[in-house]
């Protein structure tokens, strides 16, 4: 049982209509829920059809895993809330550990927002899209979840809260005889402006009020504060800051440091650190940019902070090595303290081998002492402790080789896939094509494999990769290895859609889970 | 609905406001929190404004920090200190909102408050306040919590007292990075109030561990307290405990520390007194100067003045000095800067001898600087330099450097040469500014930016000031009144301008006789922009001259001017004759 949730995102996109637009259906167990009055079931499209407003562009879980975020190509977060949270969390895990079959992690739609809109640079002439690059969500005050979203060029702080929906009554001056608040408030400004010519000040306000009325000391028995009654309450979202001005190019990844207070944000020549409190200025740690723009060989492709060591961060290249870099021994950490890169290959290289080693993400695993990595054509995971090389490199679509080519000229060579890893640090999980994604087990001597597809139909089309049959396989590929009597992709790629791939996926920071993105669909997978 | 008495309606618009939609305008009413709670008395204050506002807490900030800030000074309006106590619950639901300067602010007020409370209240409410802060599920309130302790721990019973401690040594030991940089930063405010004995024994552990905390933002708060700690332990404890720390801390892997012990060490030359000075904290500084990054050298940099203040002469000399000088001709710019911005200072310390022997080279190396701010720097201290040795050894080398920076590309740093040109000819003397920088005042009335103009404008009549009348009316008003025959208007302008400003500190004679009939000539103009700006300066000059000048000549001026075709002309021209009819309609 693999896959078990969609939440479709369709028009139209005005802010008050959620309840129609997601739908939740069960496929595998026939049975559709339906969020809303509509039973929108039936209007579920495929993904073709879909605006692309609604296509996804980033997807995020917060550190909890009771909450998830995703973004889209409009310029709308989305937040989701787990709803089958227990109490005996502490339980859950040692069943989790004894790989006890459980109940699944369960999402609902919680809200949405606009985040960010389509804007024009008048200095520079150049349209900025509205589409999420990224999120990541903060830590969590007073109920209230925060998180940042960036497009290209601007980073806002968000803050989501349950909001009292007020209402208020008892008031002291009669609504009628000053027709709306507006004309309350001209007569309050007017009595207060001329009390201050009276006397000549503005700080003389409160006296003149005070000593004109001649205030009984018992206080006046007829004014009465305004009552207020609250009834329902529903999650708001507030743009707390906005973090502005600071990118000359797209902005690719922001990351939270550990220490809670700051965090950076990466260009394709630059990364920042801000201070989440100060929106006006920030710092330039690492520059990337040649004297001349025409020595411009290496750009900056995706950047992260260590979870725990709030000194170091990752970034990656198009030329595909990673840096760290310690930010206690410099002010400027234009040199790295290390470079991992994969030991240059003997053989042909050939036009591509440059493009295809470009790394489009980089995830630091939840102790911080490995760091996955993903290219074009494969996953690698490396040891922070251990340069030389990746200590395992997992081949996503090695089957895309011969076509490289054609995918040069349709431009897919420059697809950007994500990757994730698992909470335990057991597994990490890449995309593909034709709304495929990949699981790897990345433990020392682990050699499960197993492809997914994100779609209604899961069991469609599934490719197990044997394996040693004496190990005890995890649930997921059990789940995978079902439906395997189908013809794998690989004899199949003709069959390969360039145009359905999943790019964004993000795994729970503490169960079996998966969430992906296609297209403008929401797919959640438990194992 | 309540009708209200005609008088108390704005009283009643205010309270009905403190839920309006319209943010400006609650806070409006948050700002006269007083004036409602006097209109309501002190006990209905108590009793319903005080819980009302109990409930506001997820009010927009701004509303939450004017909120805040009014209830630090509620005392009165409840009814005096013992009632002080009801003000408590709105500011702890304001310690726990997310927005750091809410929670600062109610912080600040519950200080505020609990200082004045009595003992026994502080003891029934304050305390156990400052417990559940503590104890709060968010980080927020715990943060807030490390704020009031110090007000909290003085009128506490001894069992309360040991609660405190204990409670606080938890904070820094918390979860939360935010929550440990609040005990790091509030370590020393608590500290201050606890006793000696448990100085060393309890406050001194809290402070050992945040100093080796995994953190960087934790461990450079905690070099804060290093000064405030050291102060007020005993000189041997403090040798014994601080000491080895600080040490530690300027060799710190993180830069962030090191930069925080460099603007810090001079705090605690005292604390430790003058032979572990020398032992030991010279050496650190010395390092500290020698930092291989440019930012912490920067601090240091900045800090060498204070610092040699602290030690004898023969010891700046002999450890501060050479790496003084090896920071003049440091490969960062802002080094050099910081450096060039306090090195004036040690004039003074160093004396006569040893500033010319020392620093003078110095001084002349950072005065032909290419960094313009460098050498701006050294121009604005100049004064110190000169109370020890004199103008005359820097004379020499100060031309050069002030010609060049007074036609530097860069306008803002012609700018901030013009401002310390009355400072430079009050220091050089007459003679030198007749020679050498009387030309460039000249000069820069014509510069092609105008707050260049402006500030040169201004800075003749500073030296007007300066120097006297009878010197201006030599050197500066004949050159000043050329120019208005510049046939560019904007510099003719100037020449409005530059007499505007001048004519008060020149006198009523110098003004009737020099500037009035140029003045009377620009009226003919044929720039508009000229002729009203004659009228506004005729405006200004009626002051200045006598009424029968005034009638005779500037009258006639004006009413000429306000037949121009011009509307503008004609509208200052007005403007101006009507500020004569004010003018001797009040002497009359």
């Amino acid at each position: 049982m693999a896959y078990h949730m969609i939440f479709r995102f369709r028009q139209p996109r005005r802010r008050f209509e959620l309840a129609s637009q997601f739908v939740m259906s069960d496929q595998s167990r026939a049975k559709k829920s339906v969020f809303g009055e509509r039973s929108a079931g039936e209007e579920v499209q495929e993904a073709g059809v879909s605006s692309a407003v609604d296509i996804i562009s980033a997807i995020e879980f917060d550190n909890s895993g009771n909450h998830l975020a995703t973004g889209d190509r409009g310029g709308r977060v989305v937040l989701f809330e787990r709803t089958d949270t227990n109490n005996s969390s502490g339980t859950r895990r040692e069943l989790e550990e004894a790989d006890y079959p459980l109940r699944h992690p369960e999402f609902r739609y919680k809200t949405e927002f606009q985040s960010h809109d389509p804007e024009f640079d008048y200095l520079k002439s150049l349209e900025i899209e509205e589409k999420i690059n990224k999120i990541r969500w903060c830590q969590t005050a007073n109920g209230a979840l925060f998180l940042l979203s960036t497009n290209d060029k601007t980073i806002k702080f968000w803050k989501v809260q349950d909001k009292k929906i007020k209402k208020i009554c008892d008031m002291n001056s009669d609504p009628s005889r000053a027709i709306g608040n507006g004309t309350i408030a001209s007569s309050s400004n007017s009595n207060i402006t001329s009390s201050c010519l009276v006397n000549g000040g503005v700080s003389e306000v409160n006296n003149s009020l005070c000593t004109d009325f001649s205030l009984p000391p018992g206080g006046i028995s007829s004014l009465r504060l305004p009552v207020v009654t609250s009834h329902e309450s529903s999650p708001m979202a507030r743009c707390r800051r906005v973090y502005a001005h600071a990118h000359d190019y797209h902005i690719n990844s922001i990351s939270n440091n550990s220490d809670g207070e700051t965090f950076i944000s990466a260009d394709d020549l630059r990364i920042n650190l801000w201070n989440l409190e100060i929106s006006n200025q920030s710092f330039n740690i690492v520059d990337v940019k040649p004297a001349k723009m025409e020595d411009l060989s290496e750009v900056i492709t995706s950047a992260e902070f260590h979870p725990t060591h709030c000194n170091m961060l990752a970034y990656s290249s198009s030329k595909g090595s990673i840096r760290l870099i310690d930010l206690r021994q410099s002010a400027l950490c234009d040199s790295h303290s290390k470079l991992f890169e994969e030991p240059e290959q003997a053989g042909p290289k050939s036009f591509f081998t440059e493009i295809i080693a470009s790394v489009s993400d980089i995830k630091f695993a939840k102790e911080g002492r490995y760091l996955l990595s993903r290219d074009y054509m494969t996953l690698k995971l490396w040891d922070i402790n251990m340069d030389a090389g990746p200590v395992a490199t997992f081949q996503v679509h090695e089957y895309l080789k011969p076509k490289l080519c054609d995918l040069y000229e349709n431009d897919s060579i420059f697809d950007k896939f994500e990757c994730c890893i698992s909470g335990n640090g057991l597994r990490a999980a890449t995309g593909s094509y034709s709304n495929l994604f990949r699981v790897f087990g990345v433990a020392p001597g682990s050699t499960e494999t197993a492809t997914l597809e994100a779609s209604r139909n899961p069991m469609r089309r599934h490719v197990p990769i044997p394996s040693r049959p004496s190990r005890t396989l995890s649930s997921i590929t059990r789940v995978v290895s079902r439906g395997s009597e189908s013809p794998g992709v690989d004899g199949n790629t003709n069959a390969l859609d360039y145009t359905t791939k999943l790019l964004h996926l993000a795994w729970h920071p503490n169960e079996n889970s998966i969430a992906c993105a296609a297209a403008n669909s929401l797919y959640m997978y438990y194992a | 609905m309540a009708m209200v008495d005609e008088p108390l309606y704005p009283i009643a618009v205010l309270i009905d406001e403190l839920k309006n939609d319209d943010i400006q305008l609650r806070l409006n009413s948050i700002r006269r929190l007083s004036t409602i709670a006097r209109a309501l008395g002190e006990e209905r204050t108590r009793k319903e404004l005080i819980p009302f506002l109990s409930e506001n807490s997820d009010d927009d900030d701004e509303v939450l920090l004017a909120m805040a800030e009014e209830l630090g000074v509620f005392i009165p309006f409840v009814g005096g200190i013992e009632y002080a106590h009801v003000l408590l619950p709105p500011l702890e639901s304001l310690c726990t909102v997310e927005e750091t300067c809410v929670r600062e602010k109610a912080v600040e007020s519950l200080c505020k408050i609990g200082s004045q409370m009595k003992e026994n209240d502080l003891v029934e409410s304050f305390v156990p306040l400052v417990k559940r802060l503590a104890a709060g599920e968010w980080f927020a309130a715990r943060v807030s919590a490390c704020g009031i302790f110090h007000v909290a721990y003085q009128g506490c019973t001894d069992v309360l007292k040991t609660e405190l401690r204990a409670t606080y040594s938890q904070l820094c030991q918390d979860d939360m990075p935010m929550v440990r940089r609040a005990a790091a930063s509030n370590l020393g405010k608590f500290a201050t109030t606890v006793e000696s004995t448990f100085l060393i024994a309890e406050i001194m552990t809290m402070f050992d561990d945040l100093t080796k905390d995994d953190q960087d933002s934790v461990r450079l708060l905690a070099v804060e307290g290093c000064a405030a700690l050291g102060k007020l332990l005993e000189p041997q404890d403090c040798v014994a405990r601080i000491l080895p720390v600080i040490v530690n801390f300027s060799q710190d892997k993180s830069w962030r520390v090191r930069y925080m012990v460099a603007n810090q060490l001079y705090e605690l030359c005292e604390a430790v007194g003058p032979d572990c000075t020398r032992t030991d904290l010279v050496p650190a500084y010395v390092r500290l100067l020698r930092d291989n990054e440019a930012e912490v050298r920067i601090a240091a940099a900045g800090k060498v003045t204070k610092f040699c203040r602290l030690l004898n002469p023969e010891l700046a000399i002999q450890h501060i000095l050479p790496c003084v000088k090896e920071l003049s001709s440091d490969s960062s710019q802002h080094v050099r800067s910081a450096l060039a911005s306090v090195i004036m200072g040690m004039a003074p310390i160093l004396g006569k001898d040893s500033t010319i022997e020392h620093l003078l080279p110095i001084f002349l190396s950072l005065l032909k600087d290419e960094f313009p701010d460098v050498r701006l720097n050294i121009i604005s201290k100049l004064d110190q330099v000169n109370q020890v040795i004199g103008i005359d050894l820097l004379s020499q080398s100060l031309l050069p450097a002030i010609v060049e920076l007074a036609e530097d590309r860069h306008w803002r740093v012609r700018l901030a040469i013009i401002e310390y040109v009355p400072l430079l000819a009050s220091q050089l003397g007459i003679g030198f500014f007749d020679d050498k920088l009387g030309a460039l005042c000249m000069q820069w009335l014509q510069d092609k930016v105008y707050s260049i103009r402006e500030a040169a404008a201004n800075n003749l009549k500073r030296l007007a000031e300066e120097f006297g009348p009878e010197w201006a009316m030599q050197h500066l008003v004949p050159q000043v009144l050329d120019m208005v025959n510049n046939p560019h208007y904007l510099h003719r302008m100037m020449v409005l301008r530059a007499i505007s400003l001048m004519a008060p500190v020149m006198g009523s004679e110098i003004t009737c006789s020099k500037f009035l009939p140029v003045v009377v000539e620009a009226s003919k103009d044929r720039v508009p922009n000229i002729k009203f700006n004659v009228a506004k300066l005729l405006q200004s000059l009626i002051p200045i001259v006598d009424q029968s000048v005034v009638d005779k000549t500037i009258r006639q001026c004006l009413v000429d001017l306000s037949e121009d075709p011009d509307v503008d002309v004609r509208y200052f021209a007005n403007q101006a004759l009507n500020s004569i009819d004010g003018t001797t309609a009040a002497q009359s």
